[in-house]
């Protein structure tokens, strides 16, 4: 039991003492401002999780977050560090939109052209990544480069076609797709402004918990991930653990752009780039590329996010302060890793620790 | 001026309608002793720009007595915004919301506006049509009549008789301040020509920087420009010695050199003047256009190396748009391609719905729009 406690313990004090230096340093430097630091703290809350409205906002915020965050923390259980989601995301909802365009006057019932247009953007996602994968192991590309140069490429794709092929003749001064029937438009869950996507991200972080820690497969991958030779060695099929791995990543990705074109936007415009691919990177990292871990901290991310409005409209700050304020949490977040299971040597007596464990 | 649900088409009632906004009674008018009114920008509100030509509007309504304003800047077009607005709403108790972008207008706000009735949303740039909930309005101003002024002024300082344009996006709304800026130049001098680079979005800093360079380098003499910020434009082009016409905002602090005149906004007088009469119980109607007449635009002040001749003409043509008797597009017009894209005899007013449409750049342009 008191090991429990203390192991607990271990994992809690840094992240507590991460808060409380962040709220020090950031204090001071709302102080520096003039602003009253205790006030601003209140409106932070106030704005991220004070409210339902405010839970919701936060939550609404963190759907994205949830998916573009596994397109980082998955294929970096084999090593691979894929920063790219941005790309996936993008061609995720390009290619929902695809097939929602193409099949909504079918006839076929919505629910189907919802799930063929889920289909849709997963595949388009997944193969971006997948290719990443690919080029990594044939060619020897290092991914974290591939990917980021190819969501680029995927935006300027994106842009292309929005412009071009696809472009509503309607949209003229932001060129567009046409707008999705408001049939097929995702809904939200029932008694919130919380739209579906939400759970969608929740599953594929539970299902990913699950596959990476509870499975022979997800054990292979991480045995791939600390020594690729060894897993080799042993006849784990390396090449094609990687493409699956990057392809559910980016299929994570592309599930995220089907839910922002079919449960907010509608429509692909340029738009569509709305960055939670790359903020994905950062909430994977502060999840330590754990799935479950992705979980609060996109919700955190969120929140912060969503509080941010509040603390430019209450105290006509600059859109820049919030930025600090993460830039610092998460400063403080990494330096705490550093303690992580330590400080409780600190606290308690070697001696009585010793007996504990 | 009674019917008040126009259709795209019926856009000429804007402009008057416009004019007649105080008076207005009708649906949902109430009389508030206050009220807070809450602004969103896309960029930075201290960008020289679009974002600032709105935040300088906004600091006005904030001195007025009995109104509080709330603003948040940098919100993306994306679900950020629909929950800026609802925050604005539900958090901060904002009944009347100015969400400024382009890009907010649909979905998120036509959605915002079905599920808060009692909330008046204003819209900057977009197309209210009919079908729209009531309480959404979109208002926009014809600012080529800005530019074209400018152009007027950049004809007569030119020595190299080359223009250079930096673009953000080849749309209706840009190509048409390209065109008004050519179309006044040439008439102090039909052989003056213009380049025009699009940079492919509306903030680019470091492309806009590269561009302005290539222009110069190219020979240009007087650049101009539509992105949200053109303060990279307008610094670039003086430290290169050239003139410059600014756009959205004035932007003469940054080049006294240089800076000639600009297009800007004029929300400052319109954002005050509409709230007092919603304070005072009026309606806005939901489509609402208008050009210097109606006190949308205007144009910075000319630079002290104006001549006066430059001067007369572009203050005659600005008389002329005050009056509502003078048109910028009017036959014959050809495109950089050599079609005639308005013959001989047509007068495009600028409430003409045709001219939303814009697909070309008139001859003397040299770019692509596609």
């Amino acid at each position: 039991m008191g090991g429990i406690i203390q192991r607990w313990l271990g994992v809690l004090l840094p992240l507590l003492l991460a808060l409380a230096a962040t709220m020090v340093v950031f204090g001071a430097f709302l102080a520096v401002q003039g602003v009253d630091p205790i006030q601003a703290y209140g409106i932070i809350w106030l704005g991220g999780f004070g409210t339902w409205f405010s839970w919701q906002d936060s939550l609404v915020r963190a759907a994205p977050l949830l998916l573009t965050g596994l397109c980082v923390a998955l294929p970096a259980q084999m090593g691979l560090m894929i920063i790219g989601g941005e790309g996936a995301f993008v061609l995720g909802a390009l290619g929902a939109v695809a097939a929602g365009l193409a099949l909504a006057s079918s006839g076929l019932p919505d629910v189907v052209v919802d799930i063929a247009m889920g289909i849709a953007g997963i595949c388009a996602g997944g193969a971006l990544i997948a290719f990443c994968g690919i080029l990594r192991f044939k060619r020897g590309v290092n991914e974290t480069i591939s990917s980021l140069l190819l969501a680029y490429i995927s935006i300027a794709f994106m842009n292309q076609i929005i412009a071009g092929p696809m472009r509503d003749p309607a949209s003229l001064n932001r060129p567009a797709t046409r707008t999705l029937p408001d049939n097929l438009m995702l809904g939200d869950i029932p008694g919130t402004t919380i739209h579906v996507g939400l759970i969608f991200g929740l599953v594929c972080c539970v299902a990913a918990y699950i596959c990476v820690y509870f499975t022979k497969f997800g054990f292979a991958a991480r045995v791939v991930g600390g020594n690729a030779r060894a897993g080799r060695v042993v006849g784990l099929p390396v090449e094609r653990m990687i493409v699956a791995f990057c392809f559910a990543a980016g299929g994570a990705a592309g599930l995220g752009g089907m839910v922002e074109v079919a449960a907010v936007q509608g429509a692909v415009s340029s738009d569509i780039a709305t960055g939670a691919g790359y903020t994905g990177i950062l909430v994977a990292f502060l999840a330590r590329m754990n799935p479950l871990a992705i979980i609060p901290v996109a919700v955190l991310l969120g929140g912060l996010d969503a509080a941010g409005g509040l603390l430019q409209q209450r105290l006509n700050l600059p859109d820049a302060t919030m930025l600090v304020f993460r830039g610092v949490l998460f400063v403080m977040l990494l330096a705490s890793e550093a303690f992580q299971g330590r400080l409780t040597r600190y606290l308690v007596p070697r001696r009585r620790l010793a007996e504990v464990v | 001026m009674t019917n008040f649900a126009p259709s795209r088409r019926s856009v000429l009632l804007g402009a008057a309608a416009t004019a007649a906004t105080a008076a207005l009674p009708g649906r949902g008018a109430q009389a508030a002793a206050s009220m807070t009114v809450g602004f969103i920008y896309v960029g930075s509100r201290d960008d020289y720009g679009y974002n600032q030509s709105h935040a300088e509007g906004a600091a006005v309504v904030r001195k007025m007595p009995g109104v509080s304003v709330v603003e948040q800047e940098r919100v993306p077009e994306t679900v950020a915004c629909a929950n800026a607005m609802e925050g604005m709403i539900h958090l901060d108790g904002a009944t009347l919301l100015f969400p400024t972008s382009y890009g907010y207008f649909n979905p998120y706000m036509l959605k915002a506006a079905k599920t808060n009735p009692g909330v008046t949303f204003m819209h900057c740039g977009g197309l209210w049509a009919k079908g729209d909930p009531l309480n959404a309005h979109s208002y926009f101003g014809y600012i080529d009549e800005a530019v074209y002024v400018s152009g007027i002024v950049a004809g007569h300082m030119t020595k190299t008789k080359k223009f250079g344009f930096v673009a953000a996006k080849p749309i209706p709304q840009v190509l048409r301040n390209i065109n008004a800026f050519i179309l006044g130049a040439q008439t102090v001098d039909p052989s003056i020509t213009m380049q025009v680079i699009f940079t492919g979005d509306w903030f680019m800093p470091v492309r806009e920087a590269e561009v302005t360079n290539t222009l110069a380098d190219q020979g240009a003499d007087v650049i101009t420009c539509h992105v949200d910020s053109p303060k990279v434009v307008i610094e670039t082009a003086e430290k290169r010695g050239l003139y410059t016409c600014g756009y959205h905002a004035d932007q003469a602090p940054l080049a006294p050199k240089g800076y000639l005149t600009g297009a800007e906004w004029n929300w400052t007088y319109l954002y005050p003047k509409w709230i007092t009469a919603m304070m005072a119980g009026g309606t806005m109607p939901n489509y609402i256009r208008g050009g210097f007449k109606e006190g949308f635009v205007k144009s910075s002040p000319y630079g002290a190396m104006v001549p006066a001749a430059a001067r007369a003409q572009a203050d005659a043509a600005r008389a002329g748009f005050m009056t509502g008797d003078f048109a910028i597009f009017k036959g014959p017009i050809k495109d950089n391609k050599g079609n005639t894209v308005i013959p001989a005899g047509t007068v495009m007013g600028e409430h003409d719905p045709v001219l939303e449409g814009m697909g070309y750049m008139v001859a003397g342009v040299s770019g692509s729009a596609t």
